[in-house]
């Protein structure tokens, strides 16, 4: 004779740990964080080595300079650089209100970076079970996406840029702690590689209902051979947004400023 | 997540949480009719799982620390990288040299965390004083399985 077993919801009494409700409840903290800033965006290329922190740092700067409230979050939690990029100073983190501040730039970019947080040299590592660490970091790693957003005081914001890791996971975890996924902006540097792997970073966005801004030619005019901006604008009737050389000045930071934002 | 008494027939409640060692994280439930008590006991895996999504068994114990789980989890953090995470047990609810050795032991990256929350543990109950026993009883009751 079977046990008469009855479903989850036959069963009418709350469910104390509630899981359902903790999980909508931190989401509910990502957007009442970010309900001050005003755009996000996401500068990722799927490929690693093509420069996108570098742009991502560089774009914040220049943002900052035409006076703009700009903040940029280091998604790349075991590579992070964004606050040598940014030059940003070498201090503790405070907090008030229940949240982090963030570390500021000369310029007055806002960031946060697990660099800020990790002992020099060493690399992101978790307490837990070593010997099944492959089921649980990706997890973590997640974890600690929402928190930089619900937990750093980002305040008012005219825009807030995340340089994403290379490949596609952590794009897919921002899309789904945010409200709606956000806009990206694509780097390649002009190989043949770089644009197979930018078209299938730009494919996974589209195909999660993310607006595509356009892509930066990174690295242009050097030894690299191609025209894979060229490729991918015409692909997804996007525009290159920019060139940016070897050894970019300033100039070039401060044109891209209008086309970024007349794109959001 | 809930328990069901077959025999009676009922869904069974939420009766306590404990850490009772080597990474198991322990949920009694109790049927409200004959008193039955279950325990769910999660493997160290199972319970690093529940941790990393950031909700606790039995409900949230706690308002949201800034950072928790990067705080709670994160093995490689720098003992200076947050001003909270000062030596000294400091001011406020008094802490017995037992209790402030215990906490100066705790890595400095989440140091000050710890602190803020057993020092609110013990004003919401009215101890006086925190000892290792006051902080054994919070870590279990509060489900601080990152801490």
């Amino acid at each position: 004779m079977p046990l008469n077993i009855r479903t989850y919801h036959d069963l009418t009494e709350p469910d104390r740990s509630g899981l359902a409700g903790q999980i909508g409840a931190q989401r509910r903290r990502v957007a009442e964080r970010l309900a001050t800033v005003a755009r996000v965006g996401a500068v990722m290329s799927g490929k690693g080595g093509v420069g996108k922190s570098f742009v991502t740092a560089h774009l914040a700067r220049a943002l900052a300079r035409a006076g703009r409230a700009v903040g940029v979050l280091d998604a790349d939690l075991n590579g992070p650089t964004a606050p040598q990029l940014l030059r940003l100073p070498v201090a503790g983190c405070t907090s008030h209100d229940g949240a982090i501040e963030p570390a500021v730039s000369p310029e007055g970019v806002r960031c946060f970076s697990m660099a800020l947080l990790l002992e020099d040299g060493r690399p992101l590592a978790f307490r837990g079970p070593e010997a099944e660490s492959f089921v649980w970091r990706g997890t973590l790693e997640a974890a600690a996406l929402r928190e930089f957003l619900a937990d750093v005081a980002w305040g008012r914001l005219d825009l807030l840029l995340v340089d994403l890791p290379p490949g596609m996971q952590r794009f897919a975890e921002l899309a789904e702690l945010l409200p709606e996924p956000p806009p990206v902006i694509a780097v390649t540097i002009p190989t043949q590689q770089s644009e197979d792997a930018v078209r299938r970073a730009l494919h996974a966005a589209r195909d999660r209902g993310a607006p595509c801004l356009g892509v930066i030619e990174n690295m242009a005019g050097g030894p690299f051979a191609g025209d894979a901006a060229d490729a991918l604008a015409g692909e997804f009737g996007i525009p290159v947004l920019a060139r940016v050389p070897f050894h970019p000045t300033d100039d070039v930071w401060d044109a891209l400023v209008p086309k970024v934002e007349s794109s959001l | 997540m809930k328990f069901l008494c077959v025999e009676c027939d009922r869904q069974m409640a939420f009766e306590e949480r404990q850490l009772p060692g080597d990474g198991t994280l322990a949920a009694a439930f109790r049927c409200p009719q004959c008193g039955r008590v279950v325990a769910l006991l999660t493997n160290p895996m199972e319970t690093q799982l529940v941790a990393s999504l950031g909700v606790k068994i039995g409900g949230a114990t706690l308002p949201p620390q800034p950072l928790e789980m990067v705080r709670g989890m994160v093995t490689t953090g720098r003992d200076d990288a947050f001003e909270d995470g000062a030596r000294s047990p400091g001011s406020g609810v008094r802490w017995s040299d037992e209790a402030a050795e215990r906490l100066a032991r705790v890595p400095g990256f989440v140091r000050g965390m710890v602190k803020r929350i057993y020092a609110d543990y013990a004003k919401d109950r009215g101890i006086a004083e925190i000892t290792p026993a006051v902080m054994d009883t919070a870590r279990n009751e509060l489900g601080l399985e990152g801490m």
